[in-house]
């Protein structure tokens, strides 16, 4: 790790912390919250949808299968409230992972727009469950969590730390991926799967791990979610939305990469929030949402950061041109990839 | 000599053509053994079925001693034999030092250790020095040219330190001076023991470099045997020349 890489994530997180004290506005807070929610919801689909090159469509049902789970344990007072739900996340979090593993193995194996449509199918699989296994869901009635007992004037505090753990946490997982086998194995799976296997890359193994990791993140941020709204409905815990809003995070910020999924998140999450308050829930931002896409697929292909990135790269390779009179390969750094 | 590679009557169809039928042959260790044969006598699938990458109709492999009905590229690049492709498969994305390391057999643990291990990367710049790779070593593999990335392949297959390799047209589609370079790297990674199955179009290679010469037509052996030998063979002459 670079030193400027080790400064910028201590900024970073010094930035994440000190937030909620300096700014006290609900309203301002409440996006807050949604922005770190959505921050943690792109970098774990960036496990799966950046290095691994899976474009996940079903992450919505991990987020609601850990909303649910959530709901359920602490549905009656009598269970526990206060931080305690907080406490269970990890578990929560495994749990989903654990019943999640036949479903990746099965997804894993077929590729990309089949992958895609399998994945959007298990999406809709668990709504439908949720609608209908009435007696533990509570179907379109939803289920209640014994409401947070918070005072009002720290009350998105708990929230709020809890998601920066998880987006740190999910950073974290990103990071020591990146410089493990793990990624390694996964960007050659991304680049050429058949190839990767017959070069005697654990490819299933290293998929599942990938997959693994990012539905613990997304089941644990799914049950926070669950508490701060306090209560669960089928069409907003397992929300088609909710993936739309992980992949097009991860893509504009840029792939397999540590910071674009947050950064990403860091722009359309506010932006949509907020067109929210504005335009009421007239869901008007779904265009806004749809005219981001495009654009994104127009300008930036591979996202911000390996935008600049590769800008970066060819500036330092004229640079060295200019200075040198010619270049020889040897010379040219690689580009930058944080 | 005993045969490290034992293709046992393979067979493959596609729909009603019968692209490998009643293949069987065998490939000695230490040898640098050729396949050869006009377009569309059934190489290519040959080595499909023999690493895994396609399913056989019937038939099976035996590969040092171990039999495999249903061979799998990655359980067979664990045991020592690997391939190599006919358009050059690097991963772009990845620098060429990371092109090698990725192809490291490791167990399946070694999956949460550091991208590149001290011998893992000691054994890249082994390679990358034979293969005149090293100025390049960090560059993405998507900058390098054809001929490059050829070398490169090669090398990232000989990571794993196989028994075997397959090699699909290692010189097609270079020029001269790489094509010697590549005969080269063969003849010396022979010299250490890594027996090779070519297949090549160029004749001149095959006959500078190969003994044996396995001759395929209609994706069965028509002959096999001294490059000299089989380029006599009449039966040769009427599959390459027609009639």
């Amino acid at each position: 790790m670079t030193r400027f890489g080790v400064a910028r994530g201590a900024v970073f997180v010094a930035l994440l912390v000190s937030f909620p004290f300096v700014v006290h506005a609900h309203w301002v807070l409440n996006i807050a919250v949604f922005t770190l929610m959505y921050a943690g919801l792109a970098s774990a689909w960036n496990l799966v949808g950046g290095y691994a090159g899976y474009p996940s469509l079903g992450h919505a049902a991990f987020f609601g299968a850990g909303a649910y789970l959530e709901a359920i344990w602490f549905h009656h007072h009598s269970i526990g409230s206060g931080y305690l739900p907080f406490v269970a996340l990890p578990i929560v979090g495994l749990i989903v992972m654990v019943a999640s593993v036949p479903v990746a193995w099965v997804a894993m194996r077929t590729r990309a727009d089949v992958f895609a449509i399998v994945t959007i199918t298990v999406l809709f699989m668990a709504q439908t469950l949720a609608f209908n296994l009435r007696s533990i869901t509570g179907g379109s009635q939803g289920l209640g969590i014994h409401p947070p007992p918070f005072a009002n004037a720290i009350f998105e505090r708990p929230f709020y730390f809890a998601f920066a753990a998880i987006l740190i946490v999910a950073a974290g997982i990103t990071f020591l991926t990146s410089r493990s086998k793990v990624g390694l194995s996964l960007l050659a799976v991304r680049a050429d799967e058949d190839k990767a296997r017959g070069i005697g890359v654990h490819v299933t193994l290293a998929k599942l791990t990938g997959f693994s990791m990012s539905v613990w993140l997304t089941a644990m941020i799914g049950a926070v979610w669950a508490y701060y709204v306090s209560f669960v409905y089928p069409q907003f815990a397992v929300d088609p939305l909710i993936t739309i809003a992980m992949v097009l995070m991860t893509f504009l910020g840029g792939r397999a990469t540590l910071w674009g999924p947050i950064l990403g998140a860091f722009i359309l999450a506010p932006a949509q929030q907020y067109l929210a308050y504005t335009y009421g829930a007239s869901r008007l931002y779904l265009l806004a949402y749809a005219a981001v896409f495009l654009l994104i697929m127009l300008f930036l292909p591979r996202g911000i950061i390996p935008s600049i990135a590769d800008r970066q790269f060819a500036r330092r390779r004229k640079a060295r041109v200019d200075v040198a009179g010619s270049s020889t390969p040897g010379q040219v750094e690689q580009p930058v990839a944080s | 000599m005993t045969a490290l590679l034992d293709v046992r009557h393979l067979t493959k169809r596609f729909g009603g053509i019968t692209a490998v039928d009643d293949c069987a042959f065998e490939v000695a260790a230490g040898t640098i053994t050729a396949l050869i044969g006009p377009n569309g006598s059934g190489k290519t699938t040959v080595f499909n079925l023999v690493t895994g990458y396609a399913r056989a109709d019937a038939g099976d492999i035996a590969f040092d001693g171990r039999v495999y009905t249903r061979p799998e590229p990655g359980t067979l690049c664990r045991r020592g034999l690997v391939r190599t492709f006919q358009q050059a498969r690097v991963f772009p994305v990845l620098s060429v030092v990371e092109n090698l390391v990725v192809g490291a057999v490791r167990p399946w643990w070694a999956l949460a250790t550091p991208r590149a291990s001290k011998a893992d990367r000691a054994r890249a710049d082994e390679l990358m020095t034979d293969f005149g790779l090293s100025h390049v070593a960090d560059l993405p593999a998507s900058q390098l040219s054809y001929g490059q990335r050829k070398l490169l392949e090669f090398a990232a297959v000989l990571m794993s330190r196989p028994q075997l390799v397959l090699l699909d047209e290692p010189t097609a589609g270079v020029n001269p001076t790489m094509v010697s370079t590549m005969e080269r790297h063969i003849r010396g990674r022979n010299a250490e023991g890594i027996t090779f199955l070519v297949v090549e179009h160029d004749m001149n290679v095959v006959m500078r470099l190969c003994d044996p010469v396995i001759v395929l037509d209609h994706g069965a052996p028509i002959a096999q045997g001294a490059p000299a030998t089989v380029q006599a063979d009449p039966a040769v002459l009427d599959a390459y020349l027609g009639q």
